[in-house]
C-alpha cells in the first residue's frame, strides 16, 4: 500500500516584483496511513506552504507530488477540489466557521460539496459530533461558542468525509493552554483509537509532544525529522 | 452539485442575511411593481377608447356639416347646418348602407312631478338602437309613425330615469316636461356607463328628430348623420358614395368646398389604439429603467458580498467546492433574489393598480403576458448583474481568499 503522501524535492517559489521568495527549497516527505506529525520551525520557515501545497490549495513550483500514489501534477482545479472534499481534512488557526450557521450546518459543509444525500449528512455529523462531545452544541451559532468549542466543531468538520489525512495549521494557536491541551487529546485520541492521520503545525513544543513524529523546517528546508520518542511505541 | 442543492445553499446564505436580501429585493420589487402599474394604465387607457369607439356602433360612419368659408372666415365643424333629415333618406338608399339616423342635440331642462334635471335630448331615427348597437331595457323605442307624427314620446337613459324617478317606479307611461311640453315615457335603455372620454353615456333622453326639429330647434336642418355600413369592408366604399352623393344634393362644383364632412371611426379608432400602445411602450419603458437601477443595486450588493464572504468562500473551496459551484452558489443567490423581488413586485404592483383603479376610477388592464415578462425579465436581470459577482467569487484563490480579514 502507497503512503498518503509522497513528496520528493518540492519547491515553492513566490515571485516578489523583481525578485523572488524561495519558501520552499525542495523538501522530501512520506507520510504513511496512522501517522500523527508534528511540523515546527521559526516564522517563515516555509511550513503553511508546505500544509497548503500538501493540502492541494496551492500548486508547488516544483517537485512531485504523490497522494495515495497519484501524481497531483496531473490534477485540474476541479479534481483538486474533489480530492480536498473527499479525502483531506482542513483545521485552521481561526477556526473558519460559517457565521450564522448553526454547528450542524457547519459541520455537514464538507459533505454537501461530497454530494451526500442530506438525511445521511445530518447522521454523519451527528455522529462525528459525538465522538468530539459537541453534540449538544449542534444548534448553537458560532458567535454563541468559546474558542474551544468553535475549534472542536472545526474538527468535527474535518472528520466527516472520513479523510485520509488531516491538515490543521496552528489549530491550539488562538487557545489558551489548557483548552490547548484538550484540542490536542482530542487529535491523540483520534489518531490512536481511529487509526486517523495527522500532520498539524505548530510553534509549541508542548503541543507538538502529542505527535508521534516531529518534523522541523528551517528556511524552506527539512531540518530534521525525528519520531517522538514519549509517544511513538 | 445538483440543482436541487445549489438552490438550497442559496437560500440559506440568503436566509442568514434578512435585511441586506430584503433591501436589495426591494430595487427590483419597485421597478416590476413600476412596470406593472404603467402598463395597467396604458393598456387600460388603449382599451376604454377601443370600447368607447366600439360602442359608438360598428361599421360606423359620420356625416357632420361645417368646413364652410365665408368671406374668409373658416367655420368649425358643426358651424353651418347644411344637413337636412332629406340627405339622410337619399343615403339610406345607397348599396352597403344598413342604416342611417338624423342626430339632433339639444341640451335642456327636464322636469317630472317635483324633479327635474339638466340633460342631453338627442333627437334620433328608429334605426339609432341597431346603429348604436345599443338595447332597450323597458318599454318599446320610437317608430316609424312616431316621427312621422312628431310624436312628443321619449326613450330615457338610465342616468335620467334616475334623476327623474328616484323612488324606483316605473317610468312607463308617464309624463315628462321638455320645454313646456309634455312628452310620454315609452321605454327606457339598458345603462351603458362612462365613455373612454369620461362622458356619462345613460344621460340621454331619447325623442323622434322631427319632434326634436319641430319643438326645440325650429330648424329643418340636424346636427349630424349617422351611417352605419352593412360591413367593415363597406365602411371605404359607403363613405366614398355617400361624400358624392351629398356633393350632389348640396350642388357643389369643384373647386368649391365641401360644407360636410364625412368621416368614418374606423381611422380613428386605429389612430387611437396606435397612440395608445406608443404610450403604452413608453410607460413600460421608463418603468423598465427604474428595473435596471435594480439590478444595478443588486450587482453592488452582490459586490460587497463577495468581498465580505471572501473568507467564507476561501473555506467553501477549502472544504471541497469547486470554480463552478462557488460561482453557481452566488448566480442562484442573485437571481433568487431578483425573482423573488419579481414575484413580489408583480404582486405589489397588481395591488397597486387595484389602488389607481379604486382611487383615480382610471380604467386599468393587466396583460398577462407582461406579469411572465417582468417575473422572467428580473430573472434576468439577476443573471445579467450577478455574472459579473459571481466570476470574482469563482476565480478567488483559496489560500489568498483563507487568509483574507
Ligand atoms: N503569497 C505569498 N507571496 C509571497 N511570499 C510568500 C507568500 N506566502 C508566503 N510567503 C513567504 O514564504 C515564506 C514561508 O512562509 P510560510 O507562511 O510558509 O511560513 P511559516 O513557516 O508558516 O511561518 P509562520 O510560522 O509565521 O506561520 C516566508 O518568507 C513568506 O514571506
Ligand atoms: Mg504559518
Amino acid at each position: 500500500m502507497s503512503d498518503v503522501v509522497e513528496v520528493r524535492g518540492l519547491r515553492k517559489v513566490y515571485p516578489m516584483g523583481d525578485d523572488e521568495v524561495v519558501a520552499l527549497g525542495g523538501v522530501d516527505l512520506s507520510i504513511a496511513k496512522g501517522e500523527f506529525i508534528a511540523v515546527m520551525g521559526p516564522s517563515g520557515s516555509g511550513k503553511s506552504t508546505f500544509m497548503q501545497i500538501v493540502g492541494m490549495l496551492d500548486r508547488a513550483t516544483a517537485g512531485t507530488y504523490l497522494f495515495e500514489g497519484n501524481d497531483v501534477a496531473k490534477f485540474s482545479d476541479d479534481d483538486r477540489a474533489d480530492v480536498r472534499s473527499r479525502r483531506l481534512g482542513f483545521v485552521f488557526q481561526s477556526y473558519n466557521l460559517l457565521p450564522r450557521t448553526s454547528a450542524l450546518e457547519n459541520v455537514e459543509l464538507p459533505m454537501v460539496y461530497a454530494g451526500v444525500p442530506p438525511e445521511q449528512r445530518r447522521d454523519i455529523a451527528l455522529e462525528k459530533m459525538d465522538i468530539i462531545g459537541i453534540k449538544a452544541l449542534a444548534d448553537h451559532m458560532p458567535n454563541q461558542m468559546s474558542g474551544g468549542q468553535q475549534q472542536r466543531i472545526a474538527i468535527a468538520r474535518s472528520l466527516v468525509n472520513d479523510p485520509a489525512l488531516i491538515l490543521a495549521d496552528e489549530p491550539t494557536g488562538a487557545l489558551d493552554t489548557k483548552t490547548s491541551r484538550d484540542v490536542m487529546r482530542l487529535f491523540s485520541d483520534l489518531n490512536a483509537h481511529r487509526n486517523i492521520t495527522i500532520m498539524l503545525v505548530t510553534h509549541e513544543p508542548d503541543v507538538a509532544a502529542f505527535a508521534k513524529r516531529i518534523v522541523t523546517f528551517r528556511d524552506g528546508h527539512i531540518l530534521s525529522d525525528i519520531p517522538n520518542v514519549e509517544r511513538a511505541a | 452539485m445538483n440543482l436541487r442543492a445549489t438552490l438550497l445553499l442559496a437560500v440559506q446564505a440568503l436566509v442568514r442575511n434578512k435585511v441586506r436580501s430584503s433591501l436589495t429585493m426591494l430595487g427590483i420589487v419597485i421597478g416590476v411593481a413600476a412596470v406593472i402599474i404603467t402598463v395597467a394604465i396604458g393598456a387600460g387607457a388603449r382599451v376604454s377608447v377601443q370600447q368607447s369607439i366600439a360602442s359608438l356602433g360598428s361599421n360606423l360612419i359620420v356625416v357632420q356639416p361645417g368646413s364652410v368659408t365665408q368671406g374668409g372666415v373658416r367655420t368649425g365643424f358643426g358651424g353651418a347646418s347644411t344637413l337636412t333629415p332629406q340627405d339622410g333618406l337619399a343615403v339610406a338608399q345607397l348599396p352597403g348602407v344598413a342604416a342611417v339616423s338624423p342626430i339632433v342635440s339639444v341640451h335642456s331642462q327636464v322636469v317630472a312631478g317635483g324633479n327635474n334635471w339638466q340633460t342631453q335630448l338627442t333627437g334620433v331615427a328608429p334605426t339609432y338602437t341597431y346603429i348604436k348597437a345599443w338595447s332597450l331595457a323597458s318599454g318599446r323605442f320610437l317608430s316609424e309613425s312616431d316621427v312621422a307624427s312628431i310624436a312628443k314620446v321619449a326613450v330615457l337613459g338610465q342616468t335620467v330615469v334616475s334623476q327623474l324617478f328616484p323612488n324606483g317606479s316605473s317610468p312607463i307611461g308617464k309624463t315628462i316636461i321638455i320645454k313646456g311640453s309634455p312628452f310620454t315615457v315609452i321605454g327606457t335603455m339598458t345603462a351603458l356607463g362612462q365613455s373612454g372620454m369620461g362622458q356619462d353615456q345613460d344621460d340621454v333622453v331619447l325623442i323622434p328628430y322631427s319632434s326634436a326639429m319641430e319643438r326645440l330647434t325650429g330648424l329643418t336642418t340636424v346636427n349630424l348623420l349617422m351611417i352605419s355600413a352593412t360591413t367593415a369592408a363597406q365602411v371605404n366604399p359607403v363613405q366614398a358614395e355617400v361624400t358624392a352623393l351629398l356633393a350632389r344634393r348640396h350642388r357643389i362644383v369643384p373647386p368649391q368646398p365641401y360644407d360636410f364632412q364625412v368621416r368614418n371611426l374606423q381611422a380613428f379608432a386605429q389612430a387611437a389604439s396606435s397612440t395608445g400602445a406608443v404610450m403604452e411602450l413608453l410607460l413600460a419603458g421608463v418603468a423598465a429603467v427604474s428595473l435596471l437601477v435594480g439590478g444595478i443595486g443588486i450587482m453592488n450588493i452582490m459586490m460587497v458580498s463577495v468581498t465580505e464572504r471572501t473568507r467564507e468562500i476561501g473555506l467553501r473551496m477549502a472544504v471541497g467546492a469547486r470554480a463552478r459551484t462557488i460561482l453557481n452558489q452566488f448566480l442562484t443567490e442573485s437571481i433568487v433574489l431578483s425573482t423573488i423581488g419579481g414575484v413580489i413586485g408583480v404582486v405589489v404592483g397588481l395591488l397597486g393598480t387595484v389602488l389607481v383603479a379604486q382611487l383615480a376610477k382610471w380604467p386599468t388592464l393587466v396583460p398577462a403576458g407582461w406579469v411572465f415578462a417582468s417575473v422572467g425579465f428580473s430573472a434576468m436581470v439577476g443573471i445579467f448583474f450577478g455574472y459579473y459577482p459571481a466570476q470574482k467569487a469563482a476565480n478567488l484563490s483559496p489560500i489568498e481568499a483563507l487568509r483574507f480579514e
